[in-house]
């Protein structure tokens, strides 16, 4: 791999800043009584770009990786997202969820940012944890809807699709000016990280 | 479900419209056919001849109750998706094993608390045929091609199947039965 230019890299970082500085409030979120049916679980792991940036950066990552981390991390995902769901669901205390789901930007886009390559399972250990958390904030939310099945079956396809287009748009590594891209977009979902983990916190 | 085209297309249309009963066949069908031809050839007459088995008992009567329905329903969704998504080789009787007890539970599920008639059996009959079509589709995408994007696709579905029931489970804790 050739070396990155670091001027570049620093333009590219700038920009991903001011576009990650443009919403205006953080919507990590727990809503209640908003789901019933297909579209509404579709809807909540887009509906918040705290859960978007995450879940695509799930994707980058892998895409960066190669394989077989492009499809075990996605793979990963949804399953100890599910425990997280189910936690939600019979009612388990997780404090600090919101914090986790913000967290889970700034370590994926720092990942994706610096391209770091950890061993398979520490990356799987990483992304579940993660996922814990997302799903954490979806089950605990889950209302007695009419269908348990399209609710859960939205919101899994929707995280689903998610990963796949970060791995798709992950496919531009192949190209030098891909590989720099890649990084901007990690430093993007750094910053857009950031900004909700002080959301979070404040 | 009424389509207005006698009991055939009914079953066939509740079949189709029910990510309960499409989605473990699609994903035993996979399943199945990353296993071989043997492994899909026993399931494919497991699954379809006890899904109607399953559905004739429930007309008798002997339907389990909504609540064991529902909870051996996610357990079979989180033990299909697992064997999916971990690639697990299974002899062949097992896995028509699990064919046939997704096909029993699913078709007494879809039967239970109806009545047992001609109409109700011909409808049956197109829920079976629509099973066996489903199935012979989902094995015979992954038994010959082998191709890597393919098996990756097929596990990865069996994640999503593997989430489902473990949120299923979560559900029932929660909130009893969930809908058939």
């Amino acid at each position: 791999m050739k070396r990155i230019d670091s001027s570049s890299l620093a333009t590219t970082a700038l920009l991903a800043l001011l576009a990650a500085a443009l919403p205006t409030d953080a919507v990590a979120h727990i809503l209640k009584g908003e789901s019933i049916g297909f579209f509404s679980g579709f809807e909540h792991p887009i509906s918040g770009l705290d859960h978007v940036i995450a879940m695509v950066a799930v994707g980058l990552w892998g895409a960066q990786l190669g394989m077989p981390a492009i499809w075990v991390l996605p793979v990963t995902f949804p399953l100890v997202m599910a425990c997280g769901g189910f936690l939600g669901l019979i009612g388990v205390p997780l404090p600090g969820s919101e914090i986790a789901i913000a967290l889970s930007g700034v370590c994926l886009g720092a990942a994706v940012l610096l391209e770091l390559r950890p061993p398979l399972w520490m990356a799987g250990i990483l992304v579940g944890i993660f996922g814990l958390f997302h799903g954490y904030a979806h089950g605990s939310e889950l209302p007695p809807g009419q269908n348990a099945l399209l609710y859960s079956l939205g919101f899994v396809l929707a995280t689903g699709l998610l990963h796949a287009t970060g791995i798709a748009i992950g496919l531009i590594h192949r190209w030098q000016w891909g590989q720099l891209a890649l990084r901007g977009a990690g430093a993007f979902v750094l910053c857009g990280g950031m900004f909700f983990l002080w959301g979070a916190l404040s | 479900m009424a389509t207005g085209m006698g009991p055939v297309f009914d079953g066939i249309s509740h079949f189709g419209l029910s990510p309960e009963d499409f989605l473990p066949v699609i994903a035993v069908g996979f399943f199945a056919g990353l296993r071989g031809p043997a492994h899909s050839r026993m399931s494919l007459g497991a699954v379809t001849l006890s899904w109607f088995a399953g559905g004739l008992a429930a007309m008798a009567g002997f339907a389990l109750p909504d609540l064991a329905l529902s909870s051996l329903t996610a357990a079979l969704f989180m033990l299909i998706g697992i064997l999916l998504a971990a690639n697990i080789g299974l002899p062949t009787a097992l896995c028509a094993f699990l064919g046939a007890s997704l096909g029993l539970v699913r078709g007494m599920a879809d039967l239970s608390g109806v009545e047992e008639s001609v109409a109700h059996t011909l409808s049956l009959l197109g829920m079976t045929a629509s099973v066996f079509a489903v199935f012979a589709i989902a094995a015979s995408l992954t038994i010959p091609l082998k191709r890597l994007w393919i098996i990756v696709a097929a596990r990865v579905g069996g994640s999503w199947i593997a989430a489902l029931g473990l949120l299923l489970v979560g559900w029932i804790v929660r909130y009893g039965a969930f809908t058939r």
